[in-house]
């Protein structure tokens, strides 16, 4: 059984506290994404499951064993570096073959195990060669390789992507991924891009300072954002956020906003005329025929066309805001466009706590 | 769109001038007072004492070539080898005590300790303090009759007699050894903990989820990594304790009964205060081989590592 049970976890460095009370459960086989800017805490907390962090308080636990007190190597895991740590002066077989070296295991054995991970990951040519001839992208498979090798019961990610370029970097999430479909061994995976986390997690845990904002699957936390943290940091481009008040207008709920239009809200039980944010995804606005009853006029400030949509940058309010649209639009910098958020798709947040309302 | 741009006109250029806008003739120009000084104060005494080496000059008079002769007496004089033998003892055990040491010291301040930047300015002090001075401070320790240690040692009830540091042969090359090791060993220990600083602690991390302990960390990861480094800093520690001349000649004088002589010493010793100019030229030549041997051993090493190089992605 290898999952891995995070209770009440903190971390301080001297007085400074860096990661608060953090509870998250992964369950055997599952692929979870610890995603959030930088500084929130999450490559901490990835060390404090690997044993290379001390835990100032809480309990870990992988595989139902409280692991706080045991050293990395009894762990049972294996950890990729975001600069990959090959060691420069072994050869790609001795880096892989190296925590069994250390085990004392036979030539024949790390043998078998380095070849069947090298022909996993395609390196079966690269075996001789050291870490100065590879590209970035085949160290990173070394580095995999090398705790493919150690065949644990958790493998830890921290930021491997971040050193690759673009288009590699695509490429290996799909490899990743690939891997673990068919390894099936359980996954933590740490990054800031949350592109990776929707794309590879089975479960992402967004942080932020220290806190763990909400958990949830990829499109669930997509579709359904706790706060307005986890609903500005996930999907891209962002999501609009709109200051208003709360208005209404018979049963139907409205935001006013600060140059009197009025959007049609999600339902919320009380508070006439509170602050509020409203949020709605780029893609859930449709551009409406100026002149009609419905809809709020925007000023266009730039029209990006990415061949497949079309993003419209544009004011609304005072509030600069993002518009994507299937459609390809001939607008120019300047003009007044009518937008309309589609309903049920709109989100009310609360200015002061972030928290999520309707 | 714009006025075309007044023809520039192409000013002839002096010779004088073309000459000094030409980088090959810069260079050399920047060059001319370093390799003056060289010529003046390295090139010309190295093959001026080559040369004697060949001669029979005595102080004050000028020598006819004589071949190889001095160095056949060479071979044969009891002292000279005597001398070799010292030299090959004294740099062997000297390096082999300050590599070790200095390998340890480096290790500790690599570590996070209090005050750390102070002690690593402090560890420094021997190294930086001129040589006859510290040499004139062991005399000191070593005298037969004031030495601090025996003095230590004495109250303590571990010793009846006062210990002849300087005056007995094998006790003689000993106090030299530490007199030259505590001079020696920061050097080692700063060069070896600014290699250290270079080993990627990720390197560390990654070894210590591999399954190594300590010593197998420092075994299979430091050593490795700092081995470039080990051969430089060797060279120069191993250069500079062979042609070691300050220490003994201020300690013992090569005595006692020729027992701390060193090639540099004897060498010294042959031709000014003995006379004879080309026989000591002769011992400072037959030094060189070794000294070739020494440099060429470690160039092997010092080549940079294939694997050093590339940790940038491309």
């Amino acid at each position: 059984m290898a999952s891995v049970e995070l209770r009440q976890v903190r971390k301080a460095f001297g007085r400074i506290e860096v990661v608060h009370g953090v509870d998250v459960a992964i369950d055997d086989g599952q692929f979870v994404v610890l995603v959030g800017p930088s500084g929130c805490g999450k490559s901490t907390l990835l060390r404090m499951v690997a044993g290379l962090e001390e835990i100032t308080s809480g309990e870990i636990r992988i595989g139902n064993r409280v692991v706080n007190n045991v050293p990395p190597k009894a762990r049972d895991i294996a950890m990729v570096f975001q600069n990959y740590a090959l060691y420069p002066h072994m050869s790609v077989f001795d880096n892989m073959a190296f925590s069994m070296k250390l085990a004392g295991r036979s030539r024949e054995e790390m043998q078998r195990h380095v070849d069947k991970a090298a022909a996993i990951l395609g390196l079966t040519e690269y075996l001789d060669r050291f870490p100065r001839q590879l590209s970035g992208g085949q160290r990173q498979r070394v580095a995999m390789g090398r705790a493919i090798v150690r065949d644990p019961q958790v493998f830890l990610f921290d930021e491997p992507l971040s050193n690759l370029d673009a288009k590699l970097r695509v490429q290996m999430r799909t490899e990743i991924k690939e891997l673990h479909q068919r390894l099936k061994t359980t996954s933590v995976y740490v990054t800031h891009d949350q592109i990776e986390a929707m794309t590879m997690a089975d479960k992402i845990v967004v942080m932020n300072a220290g806190n763990v904002e909400q958990i949830g699957t990829p499109l669930g936390l997509y579709d359904n954002p706790a706060n307005l943290f986890v609903a500005g940091f996930i999907g891209s481009p962002a999501m609009n956020f709109l200051p208003g008040k709360l208005a209404r207008n018979g049963a139907t709920r409205l935001v006013t906003l600060s140059n009197g239009s009025q959007l049609a809200s999600p339902g919320v039980a009380e508070g006439d005329g509170r602050d509020v944010v409203l949020g709605v995804r780029p893609e859930h606005i449709t551009i409406v025929d100026p002149g009609g009853d419905a809809g709020a006029a925007a000023e266009v400030v730039v029209v990006e066309p990415t061949g497949m949509d079309t993003q419209v940058f544009c004011r609304l309010s005072g509030t600069e805001i993002t518009v994507v649209s299937r459609e390809r639009h001939a607008f120019a910098p300047g003009d007044t466009i009518a937008l309309q958020p589609l309903s049920g798709k709109t989100y009310l947040f609360d200015p002061e706590s972030g928290k999520r309302l309707a | 769109m714009h006025a075309p741009a007044a023809p520039m006109t192409l000013t002839t250029q002096t010779f004088l001038g073309r000459l000094f806008d030409n980088r090959h003739f810069l260079g050399l120009l920047f060059m001319l007072p370093a390799a003056a000084l060289l010529l003046v104060f390295l090139t010309y005494p190295l093959g001026l004492g080559t040369y004697l080496g060949f001669t029979d000059a005595k102080v004050g008079r000028p020598g006819v070539w004589i071949g190889i002769e001095n160095y056949e007496y060479l071979f044969t004089d009891s002292v000279f080898r005597l001398a070799v033998w010292n030299t090959f003892l004294y740099t062997g055990i000297a390096s082999v005590v300050k590599f070790g040491l200095g390998l340890w010291l480096a290790l500790l301040l690599n570590e996070h300790i209090p005050f750390k930047a102070f002690v690593r300015a402090i560890v420094l002090l021997p190294f930086i303090v001129p040589t006859v001075l510290s040499a004139i401070a062991f005399w000191w320790i070593y005298d037969a009759q004031f030495s601090v240690i025996s003095w230590v040692l004495s109250r303590m009830g571990l010793i009846d007699s006062y210990i002849n540091f300087l005056g007995e042969p094998n006790l003689a090359r000993m106090s030299v050894i530490i007199a030259n090791v505590w001079r020696g060993v920061p050097f080692i220990a700063i060069c070896l903990l600014a290699g250290l600083q270079t080993i990627s602690p990720s390197l560390y991390e990654a070894a210590a989820i591999d399954g190594a302990t300590g010593f197998q960390k420092f075994w299979h990861v430091t050593l490795p990594m700092l081995s470039p480094i080990i051969a430089v800093v060797m060279t120069f520690s191993v250069l500079f304790t062979f042609t070691d001349f300050q220490l003994i000649w201020v300690l013992t004088r090569g005595g006692p009964i020729n027992s701390t002589h060193l090639m540099a010493t004897l060498s010294f010793q042959r031709a000014i205060p003995g006379g004879a100019l080309g026989e000591g030229a002769a011992i400072a030549t037959a030094m060189i081989p070794f000294l070739l041997a020494a440099i060429l051993f470690s160039y092997f090493g010092l080549q940079r590592r294939r694997w050093q190089q590339g940790t940038v992605d491309r």
